[in-house]
């Protein structure tokens, strides 16, 4: 297969200008008689579906939520980036493009990077215009701050909800448009099978969820924008129904899957308490600016700590490791996400972890408090000797600036994280990985395009904070609606397609089959807990550090689960009616499959670069090892049950040198 | 700790429901969703129908989960959305009685689950500035107070849960449609097209068959992020203007 990537000639910078400058176009009358589907409604779809919209196409969306309203990207607490370099501190296109491709470790294509660092400032724009309420200064201007891995401030934010408000605002555009009749919504609906006709995307059957009923869309070409896979841990900080169905069921049709082991593991999570536990949450990465992370140096004292006999309050400052700003002196506690994560790792395996479960490190802001403590007692004229003010003043500048934070992590943990210091450990947070696009965003099956979160194409091996908002909103305001031109200026001769086709009963006919196999299947357990059984063996042997041995032990774990599965799972109610355990029982069973490709990518690429870490390949101090020799490529697999088959496209960096990442 | 449940147990939108009761063991770490998922995973193990309930992030932000607890919408703790709610906040030995959003525009689904379709469609009534992609100018080209920022702020943190419906003895939707106008209507932004999105979206919450406001603040004290009724006050202020036909800010 060749993967013809489509990047533009021409210099970095004038690409994606030359390239609208001589795209072709689809004239208005044309577009009325186009239908585009877009499944997904979150920042991604829900920009698309509503650009689409107003551009004139005839617009399906779907998504399986209630409302748009509800997509994941809600959950985005930090900010968005954008080189709008309005602090005037040496922001550029130039240096947010290079500080992700270096972010990503080497492993993103540069030209998709360059065009999301040219179109971030627009974002900001249309955002602003649609009244999302970001943070102001005093002047009444835009606010920015800073996120891990960068030297800039060009972070926007809209206090800890950014992600809310920018999807309120896109769903907004969106609603506008469903007003108008240009973009017909189906809420309450998932995609469950992707249809082809004469090699192109066509269409998809979806499920009613209220009704359970099988329905037919057709359409010119088809948009994915379903999110990230993260859920196939189980645990992670993906809202419970974030999946990889959609993703999944187009790699089934011969879409290609790029770098499905890239995971992004987030440093500062909750801790995992019970096996009761659903989801995890995150604190946001903003509180490693002023937290420091340690563990104590003595086992012992873990040790009680652990059974409740001490307090970190109990362990004397010499006896305490801050682990990160020994390790990383010049970057301390601010070091990437992928390395923080796995230093806390690393500290917990050596037995000094912090929790009952042994899997916890300290964020520490006694020092921040002090600090800001008697920077409030000096400027005040206040005594400065006074300790208990000291710490009321301190605490008081801690809670302007995380009070809602702390307010989560009691309400939580039922610790006061102002007394003692919060306890976290890494969770799973970000798919890198997804399906594979060119430069249009189209997948390799023809009129199949993919935005946001479930394709593959900006963050390499590691993405930056704030920086999947702003690619979700750059591909579905900025890209698709020009680069969809591409396919559908040669489709406006194509008649409405029929959606009676032996293609389309064909696929619906599938579908049924597939459901009831599940609906029907009478064992003895859960589908949460096949679930949760399958998360342990992919964070056991494909999460934070992976070796060949456990890679292939775990991948024949996950394919006799998957027996153990469709033998022996019990999902209660019927088909035709409104199910939720059916609809987890479908995606976990799309999980399983794609977890195995998972694997089978961590096992391929014996390296370890971003957030792939492979034991096997550590430089001497243990820091990844990354090999570009042999793998500066994208793999992009080819499913088959038995043996997926591995494309390459190799990356070519003409633009930036390679070199190797040092935090120390 | 040990609880007895009273859920609200209802096939389908057509069928009548009923309370059920369960026992249920649960330890004060977990969340009351949590708790619902070992109560659920324990009928699956018996094979009966578990109990069906709308929930996403389980952080409070998506606004899905929904919850009438002891006849509190989102339980006893305030500012709280069911899914961050702990057990904690519950003593062993507790009997809980939990019920569906009860509003006769949200019918219910199953069990717990509720059509809030409604709000959708106030929002597509006006909840929105019409601007396409594309036509914005500059994001710093008007500057916004700082305070008055702040203050559509606090209205655009609505997460359209519906708590505010629920809560209302009349059944009245205005907490969720005020937070949206005075979101929009404060900005310098939204003014352009303030008179007709206040006129439109309170008459589609009007057509949706939501309840009148009387004024009694339930809303505002069950409501998960906190939304004051003076968001009320001021959308009836400039619904007043846009039937005079005034342009007021
Ligand atoms: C807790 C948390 C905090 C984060 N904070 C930040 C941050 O501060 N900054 C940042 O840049 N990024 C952040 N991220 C990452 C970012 O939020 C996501 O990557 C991004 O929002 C994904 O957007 P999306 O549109 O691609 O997908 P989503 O928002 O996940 O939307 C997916 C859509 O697809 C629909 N869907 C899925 N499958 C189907 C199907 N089969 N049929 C029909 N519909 C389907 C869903 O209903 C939904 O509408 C955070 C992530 C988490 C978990
Ligand atoms: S106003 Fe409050 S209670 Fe009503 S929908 Fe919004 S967040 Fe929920
Ligand atoms: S589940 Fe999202 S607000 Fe409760």
């Amino acid at each position: 297969m060749n993967l013809d990537s489509k990047i533009p000639a021409g210099a970095l910078g004038d690409k994606w200008t030359d390239y609208k400058a001589t795209m072709p176009l689809v004239a208005p009358n044309n577009k009325r008689r186009l239908d585009v589907i877009v499944i997904g409604t979150g920042l991604a779809g829900a920009s698309a579906a509503a650009t689409m919209g107003e551009l004139g196409y005839n617009v399906k969306a779907f998504t399986f939520h209630d409302s748009p309203r509800r997509a994941h990207s809600i959950a985005a607490q930090g900010g968005i980036n954008a080189a709008k370099n309005y602090q005037n501190d040496g922001d550029s296109v130039y240096r947010l493009f290079y500080d992700t491709i270096k972010g990503g470790d080497y492993r993103s294509r540069e030209a998709n990077v360059h065009r999301l660092a040219e179109v971030s400032a627009d974002i900001i724009d249309q955002c602003v215009a649609q009244g999302v309420p970001f943070a102001r200064e005093y002047g009444g201007l835009l606010e920015n701050r800073s996120f891990g891995g960068v030297q800039v401030s060009r972070t926007f934010y809209a206090r800890g909800q950014t992600g809310q408000q920018l999807l309120i605002g896109a769903y907004s555009a969106l609603s506008r448009q469903i007003s108008t009749g240009k973009v017909t919504m189906y809420n309450r609906h998932e995609m469950m099978d992707l249809v082809m006709v004469d090699g192109k995307a066509r269409g998809i059957i979806a499920r009613n969820l209220l009704t359970g009923e099988l329905e037919r869309h057709s359409a010119h070409c088809v948009v994915l924008a379903t999110g990230g896979y993260g859920n196939v841990f189980y645990l992670s900080t993906n809202a419970m129904g974030s999946n990889v169905t959609a993703a999944w069921r187009a790699v089934k049709k011969g879409a290609l899957m790029a770098n499905p082991c890239f995971t992004q593991i987030h440093p500062t999570c909750i801790p995992v308490s019970g096996d009761y536990q659903s989801k995890l949450t995150l604190m946001s990465e903003s509180l490693r600016n002023d937290g420091r992370v340690w563990v104590p140096k003595k086992k012992e004292d873990a040790v009680a700590i652990r059974e409740g006999k001490k307090t970190a309050l109990d362990i004397a400052e010499g006896d305490r490791d801050y682990y990160l700003e020994r390790r990383y002196p010049a970057f301390g506690n601010l070091v990437p996400r992928d390395v923080a994560s796995r230093a806390a790792k690393v500290a917990c395996d050596q037995g000094n972890g912090v929790a009952p479960t042994g899997l916890a490190v300290f964020l520490d802001f006694a020092s921040a408090i002090q600090r800001y403590g008697k920077s409030a007692a000096h400027s005040q004229g206040l005594d400065e000797s006074d300790q208990a003010l000291i710490k009321k003043l301190g605490e008081q500048v801690v809670e302007e600036k995380y009070g809602n934070l702390f307010e989560m992590y009691e309400k939580i943990s039922g610790e006061n994280p102002y007394k003692f210091p919060m306890k976290i450990y890494p969770a799973v947070h970000y798919t890198m990985g997804g399906l594979w696009v060119d430069y249009n965003l189209q997948t390799n099956v023809e009129g199949l395009f993919a935005l946001g979160e479930c394709n593959f194409s900006d963050h390499g091996a590691n993405r930056l904070g704030a920086s999947a908002l702003m690619q979700g909103l750059a591909d579905g305001y900025f890209v698709i609606p020009y680069t969809i031109g591409t396919f559908l200026s040669k489709e406006i001769r194509t008649p409405e397609i029929a959606n009676d086709s032996p293609e389309f009963i064909k696929a619906e006919k599938e579908t049924a089959d597939r459901i009831n196999r599940l609906a029907n299947s009478n064992g003895s357990q859960s589908v949460e807990s096949f679930h949760r059984r399958l998360g342990k063996i992919m964070w056991e042997y494909c999460g934070m550090s992976r070796n060949a041995d456990g890679l292939t032990k775990g991948r024949k774990m996950v394919r006799e689960l998957r027996d153990e599965f469709y033998k022996d799972v019990f999902v209660p109610g019927d088909a035709d009616e409104y199910n939720p355990e059916l609809e987890k029982a479908l995606r976990v069973a799309d999980f399983m499959e794609h977890g195995e490709l998972m694997i089978l990518d961590a096992l391929d690429r014996a390296e370890s670069c971003g957030g792939h870490f492979r034991e096997e390949y550590v430089t001497e101090d243990g820091e990844a090892k990354r090999n570009d020799a042999d793998f500066t490529y994208v793999s992009a697999w080819e499913w088959d049950d038995n043996d997926p088959k591995l494309h390459k496209e190799e990356l070519v960096f003409d633009n930036v040198e390679l070199k190797t990442r040092s935090y120390k | 700790m040990k609880l007895t449940l009273k859920v609200w147990r209802q096939k389908n939108s057509k069928a009548k429901g009923e309370l059920e009761s369960y026992q249920v063991e649960a330890s004060e770490h977990m969340s009351f969703l949590e708790m619902m998922d070992v109560l659920n995973e324990q009928l699956i193990v018996e094979k009966k129908s578990p109990i069906a309930f709308d929930h996403d992030c389980r952080e409070g932000i998506c606004g899905s989960c929904s919850m009438t607890i002891n006849g509190s919408p989102h339980g006893p703790q305030s500012g709280t959305t069911t899914c961050q709610l702990h057990m904690r906040k519950f003593k062993d030995g507790d009997t809980i009685v939990v019920e569906p959003w009860r509003s006769s525009v949200f019918p219910v689904i199953k069990d717990l689950t509720v059509d809030r379709g409604a709000f959708d469609r106030i929002i597509q009534s006006g909840g929105y500035i019409s601007v396409n992609t594309g036509q914005a100018p500059d994001g710093n080209a008007i500057p916004i107070e700082k305070d008055l920022a702040s203050n559509a702020f606090d209205a655009a943190a609505c997460i359209g849960c519906g708590a505010c419906v629920a809560a209302c003895p009349n059944g009245s939707a205005m907490l969720f449609t005020a937070a949206k106008v005075s979101h929009l209507n404060q900005l310098p932004q939204g003014k352009v097209e303030q008179t007709r999105r206040t006129a439109s979206m309170v008459a589609q919450m009007d057509k949706e068959g939501f309840g009148m406001c009387s004024n009694v603040g339930a809303c505002e004290a069950e409501c998960p992020k906190e939304i004051s009724i003076e968001h009320i006050a001021r959308m009836n202020r400039e619904y007043v203007a846009s039937i005079f036909g005034g342009r007021k800010s």
